[in-house]
């Protein structure tokens, strides 16, 4: 299932876009100033009458989509993460997630991937804002391939979708015939020893730390979950029951994301160890990708270190 | 401009009277809620509902229709007793504002009344939502019309001119801002607060038409409406206001302290008494 090949989502997403517009003559696309980076430039060229740059102006630009879904589109809203969460955080509330605007909006440059931008332009803790709006869908695709699988299942859904994309190449997990399901999670490997959760792109180095997990002679399981919310409740429950421990990986601070997801659920119905992985509490810093990575809690020895905790704890518990 | 039909006029005039009427009934049985900016609305939309706008209280939905969006959302009741006084739902159910399972929230929610176009409350976001749905009727080549009444406090908000800047430069029809101008905030008097003026000179640096009105002359109101309505064809078109807070009750007109305040009794009926309503506190 793995392979060395690194693709963007955002350029999966971009060219997926074009193709939504060509099966949906109501699919339109809204960008602020950024469509060369958000690769929203094919829709653009490909269909000018339903491309709308709004300039540098997010605020607007997340009402005008809540006008334009209410009027029968199916708006594609597209910038920074930060920006599409934090800046237009009122908007998204009040203007798309509360009146249930069909309204989708692609937060791109999630994580640390606009990594030589600095925090000021990375998003480690957008998940957690998004996660938190009552009845919002938070997607988090683990590659290019779902994010482009994604694309047509978030437009025939009806309701506000914040999907969460990456600016920088990352490793192909899935094959062309992978198949997403909105709430579902998908399992990459199966195992009885502890259950391995990834949320987003750093499925790639979660797979390695399995691999490590099992020359070790552990049987871990890896699940990834990119429907943050509504959670695959019964894919978490299924991996305390039957594997005790559970680590989470995520490239987003280890607060609100995917491990108090997890948590959340497993404390509330099967209590078992959670090691959450993940950014720690900080904004990182200025630098290449795959550096800040390791260096801010995503080395995949850091996610080995978190497995071995939790099977002690796990068997601490016994 | 053309001339206004004087009976036409009158009627008009008995009805906002009467939402009037119902604002503050409905204020003061729910035990708070915004009288101040409700109504100084309440002619504007009476002209808009009763004159106006082509919509069909009987299909809420009906896709042709023209949108409003009451961009400053605080003034709910005022929208709630129009929609309820045009046959969207019952006069009856005002008495239900602000109640615990009503369907008339205490700011307009899109997805729980009959006939609300677009939710609103945080202000600032209407003129975007209106300028989406213009946007949204030229690519399904549609030519409803979007009203948005906006209040002056609320231009404070940076949105409001994003989306200014917007409309203009998208050239986009069909397209009627209104600025409900009582120069009274929450805190006081708009002027002292933050100045938004001069407001025609803002708009039209902006790329937009303006025409200017009293929004308490129901003539002027439907003349004005019809001109903004024509010139709207070529372009975003704002209509400033000129009115007063807590319009039809002495005691509250010009008053910052009545943006939020729901009457005593003894103002209730006072109130009432002054817009004619016999029976006093009977709501």
């Amino acid at each position: 299932m793995k392979t060395q090949k690194m693709i963007a989502q955002r350029e999966a997403y971009g060219a997926g876009l074009v193709e939504l517009g060509k099966a949906n003559p109501n699919v339109a696309v809204l960008d602020a100033d950024v469509s060369s980076s958000t690769r929203t430039l094919y829709f653009a060229q490909e269909f000018p009458e339903r491309f709308f740059n709004f300039g540098i102006a997010e605020q607007n630009m997340m009402g005008a989509a809540a006008g334009m879904a209410k009027c029968g589109l199916i708006p594609f809203v597209n910038t920074f993460s930060f920006l599409a969460t934090y800046r237009a955080a009122d908007q998204l509330r009040t203007s798309i997630v509360y009146p249930k605007a069909n309204v989708k909006i692609a937060a791109t440059y999630g994580g640390l991937s606009d990594s030589f931008d600095g925090p000021t332009h990375q998003s480690v803790a957008d998940l957690a804002m998004v996660r938190a709006l009552p009845d919002l869908t938070v997607v988090v695709p683990a590659d290019a391939v779902e994010a482009a699988k994604a694309l047509p299942v978030l437009a025939e859904f009806n309701g506000p979708v914040w999907l969460r994309l990456s600016r920088n190449p990352s490793p192909v997990i899935y094959s062309d015939d992978f198949e997403f399901t909105l709430g579902k999670a998908t399992v990459l490997k199966e195992g009885t020893d502890l259950t391995l959760i990834s949320c987003g792109t750093v499925l790639g180095r979660v797979l390695e730390a399995a691999d490590v997990l099992v020359q070790e002679g552990l049987n871990p399981r890896v699940i990834s979950i990119s429907t943050l919310k509504p959670l695959d409740r019964e894919a978490v429950l299924s991996a305390a029951r039957e594997t005790g421990a559970i680590v989470t990986v995520e490239e987003h601070s280890i607060i609100g994301g995917l491990g108090a997801a997890v948590s959340e659920v497993v404390s509330d119905e099967y209590p078992c160890p959670v090691k959450r992985v993940g950014i720690p509490d900080t904004f990182a810093d200025t630098g290449p990708y795959e550096e800040l990575l390791d260096k801010f809690g995503l080395s995949v020895g850091n996610i080995v270190k978190a497995a071995r905790e939790a099977l002690a704890l796990k068997k601490g518990s016994c | 401009m053309g001339r206004i039909d004087e009976q036409r006029t009158k009627e008009l005039e008995q009805i906002a009277n009467e939402l009037r009427i119902a604002v503050v009934k409905s204020v003061y049985n729910a035990g708070s809620g915004h009288l101040g900016g409700s109504l100084s609305a309440a002619d504007i939309m009476t002209a808009l509902y009763f004159d106006k706008m082509r919509i069909d209280p009987a299909q809420p939905d009906w896709d042709g229709r023209d949108r409003f969006v009451l961009s400053k959302g605080h003034a709910g009741p005022i929208l709630y007793a129009t929609l309820a006084r045009r046959g969207y739902f019952p006069m009856e159910e005002l008495s239900t504002l602000r109640k615990l399972g009503s369907r008339l929230s205490g700011h307009p929610a899109c997805f729980k009344t009959p006939g609300v176009d677009m939710t609103s409350g945080s202000l600032g976001h209407g003129l975007s939502a209106g300028l989406g749905m213009r946007l949204a009727g030229r690519v399904r080549g549609k030519a409803f019309r979007v009203f948005v009444l906006l209040g002056d406090g609320e231009l404070q908000e940076g949105q409001v001119w994003e989306a200014a800047m917007a409309a203009a430069h998208f050239k986009v029809d069909n397209l009627v801002a209104i600025v409900d101008y009582n120069r009274v905030q929450l805190d006081g008097t708009v002027d002292e607060i933050m100045e938004v003026a001069p407001l025609a000179d803002k708009w039209r640096s902006f790329g937009w038409q303006v025409l200017t009105m009293d929004g308490h002359d129901m003539g002027d109101i439907l003349v004005t409406l019809d001109e903004a309505i024509a010139q709207s064809q070529g372009g975003p078109v704002v209509v400033i206001a000129d009115t007063v807070k807590g319009k039809g009750v002495s005691f509250m007109e010009g008053k910052s302290a009545w943006h939020g305040r729901c009457p005593t009794e003894d103002e209730y009926r006072q109130a009432l008494a002054e817009l004619g309503e016999q029976g006093g506190a009977g709501a």
